[in-house]
């Protein structure tokens, strides 16, 4: 439980990585990361591809990135349609992390470049989901 | 080039905007078709593979429905599904239940009905065609993702939109002398130009993606007969040989995917066990099928599959060398663009017109000079699947 409360609307009710949305509320951003090998995970994961252990740690995500690519949606799904138009893209952070997300309402269309430099912070919306946006570095 | 398993016939359905039947008369239409193109009766059939996308499915395991309709009962069958490149999983498995020994003749049937559910029920799924988890909840859509490609990619290589306005107006060229497609009208400049009020492409649906760039959605159906060397000669005079088969898959993620600008993974790495298993080299194929669900897909998979180096896709493009006439045609039957893209038929669909240009029989889209190296380049999701096939005479 707890995981219907990410992102603008949840499709996922229950996951073991469903403290990533308490982390959301204290301001955090989390990825997991594996206490037996050391492999690092974002989004979340329960389980170690790498080596198979279930013991995963979690760690704030960095703060400097760039944006490495992303688009203006002018069409919705089902349940977003009042969002539009909105921005989602991919940033790239240090140590070669990346992470898939919209971009903050604040960054207007002709602000937005491929490689400018961006962080990541958690939003809530006013219905009370959790997110967590690309902004402005 | 082992000639172990071939194609001994091929079918296809009209590519059409709401099919005025059920799923089960669908796919007889391109049963029917194989089946004379083959010249055989269903007794000849050791088993069948039937192929689709599920979400637009009503009947749940078609499978079984399906053979029983076509006259294919009490053989195995079975469902498979990769989304778009659903069909050409279903060959490459019939490629190994034949080279395996286990059967002589496969039948693989690709059908969708997309307009079997409403589109408030299609509107829904949708918005669950990616990892729900982790990327649902922020309202992605298929166009959404490829812009990112598309972004990443015109960022990087100077692609311009009117090169991709150009790759559209190929299709359309095609699509005009296909009568399976389901778009047939002709596309100009003026379609794209966001100052012409009656611009039917020029709207944004996920920048830099306009409508335009986005292929059309039909219901159709596709069949591919295979069979082991000894019945092939048996049964067809022209049968066109499998020489080349390659797989591989790719995060649903974004997060976890590589340079954006370099285009999708999969789709690369399924080219090159291709092209190492037939021996060959991309300057030998003569003509291909490539998955342009988008503009920026075909302009991609030029650079996936060695047409175009890196980067230099667009070249093919301006210099018109993917026309007919060109050094190496692609989707001369308007690919998914103009002809459609009926998401579990379409892997089947490229490959009845790769069979088709090889026994030189594809009428107006026939490519000059009897090409006798063929490819077929179809992808699931966005690169999530990345299927490609290649077939020799
Ligand atoms: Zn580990």
């Amino acid at each position: 439980m707890g995981f219907e409360k990410f992102g603008r609307k949840s499709f996922t009710g229950i996951t073991k990585t469903a403290k990533f949305v308490d982390f959301l509320e204290e301001g955090k951003v989390n990825g997991t990361v594996c206490k037996k090998c050391g492999a690092k995970y974002f989004p979340p994961r329960a389980d170690c591809a790498a080596c198979f252990s279930n013991e995963m740690d979690w760690f704030e995500m960095p703060k400097k990135g760039k944006l490495e690519t992303y688009t203006i949606a002018y069409y919705a799904p089902f349940g977003f349609e009042a969002d539009c138009p909105y921005t989602m893209g991919v940033a790239e952070f240090e140590g070669g992390l990346k992470l898939f997300a919209r971009l903050s309402k604040d960054l207007k269309p002709e602000d937005i470049n491929v490689g400018m430099d961006v962080s990541v912070k958690p939003v809530k919306y006013e219905d009370g989901q959790m997110s967590f946006e690309i902004v402005r570095a | 080039m082992a000639k172990d398993v071939a194609v001994i016939g091929v079918g296809q359905s009209y590519f059409v905007r709401g099919y005025e039947g059920s799923i089960r008369e669908l796919a007889f239409e391109a049963f029917r078709e194989a089946m004379q193109d083959a010249g055989i009766t269903t007794k000849d059939i050791d088993a069948s593979v039937f192929c689709s996308a599920p979400e637009y499915d009503k009947q749940r395991s078609p499978a079984g429905v399906l053979a029983e309709y076509l006259g294919l009962i009490p053989q195995p069958t079975f469902y498979i599904e990769t989304v778009c490149s659903s069909s050409s999983t279903g060959v490459k498995v019939a490629y190994g239940m034949i080279k395996s020994g286990l059967h002589d003749v496969v039948v693989v049937l690709g059908f969708q009905k997309m307009s079997e559910i409403t589109s408030a029920e299609s509107q829904e799924r949708m918005g669950r065609g990616a990892d729900i988890q982790w990327e649902s909840p922020f309202g992605t859509m298929m166009p959404a993702y490829y812009a990112l490609y598309a972004q990443a990619y015109m960022a990087k290589n100077g692609l311009t939109h009117e090169d991709l306005m150009n790759v559209r107006i190929k299709s359309a060229t095609y699509g005009q002398i296909n009568e399976r497609a389901v778009y047939r009208k002709a596309v100009t400049q003026a379609d794209f130009d966001p100052n012409n009020p009656n611009a039917r492409m020029a709207a944004p649906v996920a920048w830099p993606l306009r409508v335009g760039d986005a292929c059309a959605n039909a219901d159709g159906s596709s069949c591919i007969i295979l069979a082991n060397a000894e019945k092939a000669k048996a049964f067809s005079k022209k049968p066109v040989w499998i020489i080349g088969i390659g797989a591989a898959s790719e995060a649903v993620n974004m997060a976890a995917r590589p340079d954006f600008s370099k285009g999708l993974r999969a789709p690369y790495i399924a080219a090159q066990q291709a092209y190492t298993m037939a021996g060959i080299k991309p300057s030998d194929v003569k003509v291909a099928e490539v998955h342009d669900c988008f503009t920026i897909a075909e302009i991609m998979a030029y650079e996936a599959l060695g047409f175009a180096p890196v980067g230099e896709g667009k070249q093919l493009i301006r210099e018109k060398a993917t026309y007919k006439e060109g050094r190496i045609p692609v989707n001369v039957d308007g690919g998914l663009l103009s002809k459609g893209h009926p998401i579990g038929a379409t892997g089947g669909s490229q490959i009845r017109t790769i069979v088709l240009q090889l026994r030189g029989e594809a009428g107006p889209m026939q490519v000059p000079g009897e090409p006798d190296i063929g490819l077929v380049h179809n992808v699931g999701g966005v690169g999530l699947y990345g299927n490609v096939t290649i077939f020799g005479r």
